[in-house]
């Protein structure tokens, strides 16, 4: 049986998306003629079904390439790739690429088409009626944010890159593909609104919960953005593939430790949340009492889902003083001072937020 | 396209108005009686012989710049040739073609469509080429087969290229369809040449010379129109 394709969905709304598929890749290899390396050489790796696996690597680690594999816009050279279970190799490519979502730095809209016939692009290859389209066209226009009515007669030139992205991210979604590709989706984007899209994004994954095959070349994006994280070695050699807290934590060997960064301790931090510190009690009952020089109503608040790494640059820049850790609502539910910071950085089982969301 | 035996000038007629006989600077009266038996006929050949050579010379050209795209090495020799062709003095082509082909519209149409080819195949071409990598990466990784990046994709995205070329290609055929008359006894040429022969009289000689401006003005306008139409997209910002 192929995998469950987009006209299973038929008539859901947005919390009801095909089943995400599960990836396989076995000793994947690609080598191109008359040259001596190999693109990628003997890959191997599963990415669980709803998972998100980055590719990372410098250039010429043939990240781009082991992406284009698995939707055969690249032939491979020996092995197999699975997607539901099933080879990819014996599909008709067109057919296949019509299951997988595909998204690219440089987004390549259609600049003729409008916003809506470019998310209508695949729904309209596999002979959807109009009725059904238009509903689908809607539906995605409104999970990205943008006001369907107002956006989908626009044409691409007419909107901000940050828009053109989640539209080319609406448009991969568009037949519910069990698997989406992206390639450097927010490398265009300037780092403000890349952390905002890549929050965004995020969020949507939360919802459709696709499996995601994400190339970059930035480790932060990786760690942001990866259930697991891949990294390739020049040559396509998987140098290590594992959760962001393992390889920031035990990296494989000294290219994945270069690689990630000597300032992997602190990257670390940036997998935590506030919510998941043993907060000391906002009286300071607990622990070292505060600073005598600064009353707890002078420190500075942050909110809980701040990042440990976020609140560290704050507790610095506060001369070590605690900082204050707020709930949804403003309330003060607890202190955060250095030395937690410190402890979580000694202890090697560091919680993740990723470990708690499986 | 006169009757032979007619008055020595034949377009004087036998009445002439005083504005024909005083020969001013240009004479409605002349064009109103000489309407539909000189200037509509010519202008309609003209129309004629315009519309057939361009819509032979795109069917042409195109077919040979989808080949191109395709294929690259057909780019050099077609450019050599078309290029060849354009450049052969447009008087000396017509003569030339009289041997093998004979005095005919054939000859005329041949003659014609060989000066539309260099400028609607690099243009289809250029408009092709234009379209970014991204988007036909993307159109390929969306699963379109090459027909469909081809016709969904590609050529509407050369859309303003390509008629950026059927202007040129028509105001250049509207003009050099003047010659015509050298071999077929047709277009807007005949009267220009029937005026030259016969002295001073200007009214015939500016009459088809200004319809012939004025059939590229509306041609070269009909297309803007055409263009703005079919891609409303080029405009949105």
């Amino acid at each position: 049986m192929p995998v469950k394709t987009a006209d299973t969905a038929h008539n859901e709304g947005p919390s009801a998306f095909a089943q995400a598929a599960q990836l396989e890749l076995r000793n994947v290899s690609k080598r191109y003629p008359r040259q001596r390396e190999a693109a990628i050489g003997d890959l191997s790796l599963t990415v669980p079904a709803g998972e998100v696996c980055v590719l990372v690597g410098p250039s010429g680690s043939g990240k781009t390439t082991a992406m284009r594999l698995i939707n055969r816009l690249i032939p491979l050279s020996d092995g197999d790739i699975l997607l539901g279970g099933h080879t990819v190799l014996q599909r008709e490519p067109r057919q296949l690429r019509r299951e997988i979502g595909y998204v690219i730095q440089q987004v390549g809209l259609f600049p003729h088409l409008t916003v809506g016939e470019n998310i209508a692009t695949v729904p309209r290859l596999l002979g959807w009626n109009r009725q059904r389209i238009a509903g689908r066209v809607h539906e995605l226009l409104a999970l990205i944010g943008l006001d369907p009515e107002e956006m989908a007669p626009r044409y691409p030139a007419q909107l901000s890159g940050g828009q053109r992205q989640r539209v080319g991210v609406a448009r991969a979604l568009a037949a519910d593909p069990p698997l989406m590709l992206m390639d450097e989706p927010f490398g265009a984007i300037d780092p403000i609104n890349r952390a905002r899209l890549q929050d965004e994004f995020l969020a949507l994954q939360q919802q459709v919960r696709k499996t995601i095959v994400f190339v970059t070349h930035d480790i932060d994006e990786a760690i942001k953005m990866g259930d697991r994280i891949a990294i390739l070695r020049e040559g396509g050699v998987l140098a290590q593939y594992d959760t962001p807290s393992e390889i920031l934590t035990r990296p494989a060997d000294e290219f994945v430790a270069e690689f990630v960064g000597a300032d992997r301790a602190l990257k670390r931090l940036s997998l935590t949340t506030l919510a998941e510190l043993p907060l000391l009690a906002p009286d300071g009952a607990h622990g070292a009492p505060p600073s005598p020089s600064a009353s707890p109503a002078d420190a500075r608040r942050v909110p809980r889902e701040t990042t440990v790494h976020d609140a560290l640059s704050q507790l610095l820049s506060a001369g070590g003083e605690p900082l204050q850790v707020t709930d949804g609502d403003g309330h003060v539910i607890g202190l955060v001072t250095l030395a937690q910071v410190q402890q979580l950085l000694c202890n090697d089982a560091v919680p993740t937020t990723l470990e708690q969301a499986s | 396209m006169r009757e032979a035996g007619g008055p020595v000038i034949p377009n004087y007629a036998a009445h002439s108005s005083s504005c024909v006989v005083h020969n001013h600077a240009f004479c409605w009266g002349w064009v109103d009686e000489n309407w539909g038996s000189v200037l509509w006929p010519a202008l309609r050949q003209h129309v004629l012989l315009v519309a057939a050579a361009v819509a032979i010379g795109f069917a042409i050209a195109f077919a040979l710049a989808l080949a191109a795209h395709r294929y690259r090495r057909i780019e050099r020799p077609t450019i050599f040739v078309t290029t060849l062709l354009y450049t052969i003095p447009s008087l000396a082509l017509f003569e030339l073609l009289v041997a093998p082909v004979g005095a005919n519209v054939i000859s005329a149409e041949i003659a014609l469509v060989s000066y539309t080819l260099l400028i609607l195949f690099r243009n289809i071409l250029t408009g092709l080429r234009s379209v970014p990598a991204e988007v036909l990466d993307s159109a390929e990784g969306m699963g379109m087969s090459r027909r469909q990046a081809l016709w969904r994709v590609e050529l509407p995205l050369a859309l303003p290229a390509i008629i950026a070329g059927l202007r040129i290609a028509v105001v250049t055929i509207i003009a050099l369809a003047t010659i015509v008359y050298t071999i077929y006894d047709a277009g807007l040429g005949v009267p220009i040449h029937t005026a030259l022969g016969e002295g001073p009289f200007k009214t015939e000689l500016i009459a088809a010379g200004a319809l012939a401006i004025a059939l590229a003005l509306l041609a070269d306008g009909l297309l803007v129109l055409a263009q703005r139409a079919l891609t409303p997209w080029a405009r949105a910002r």
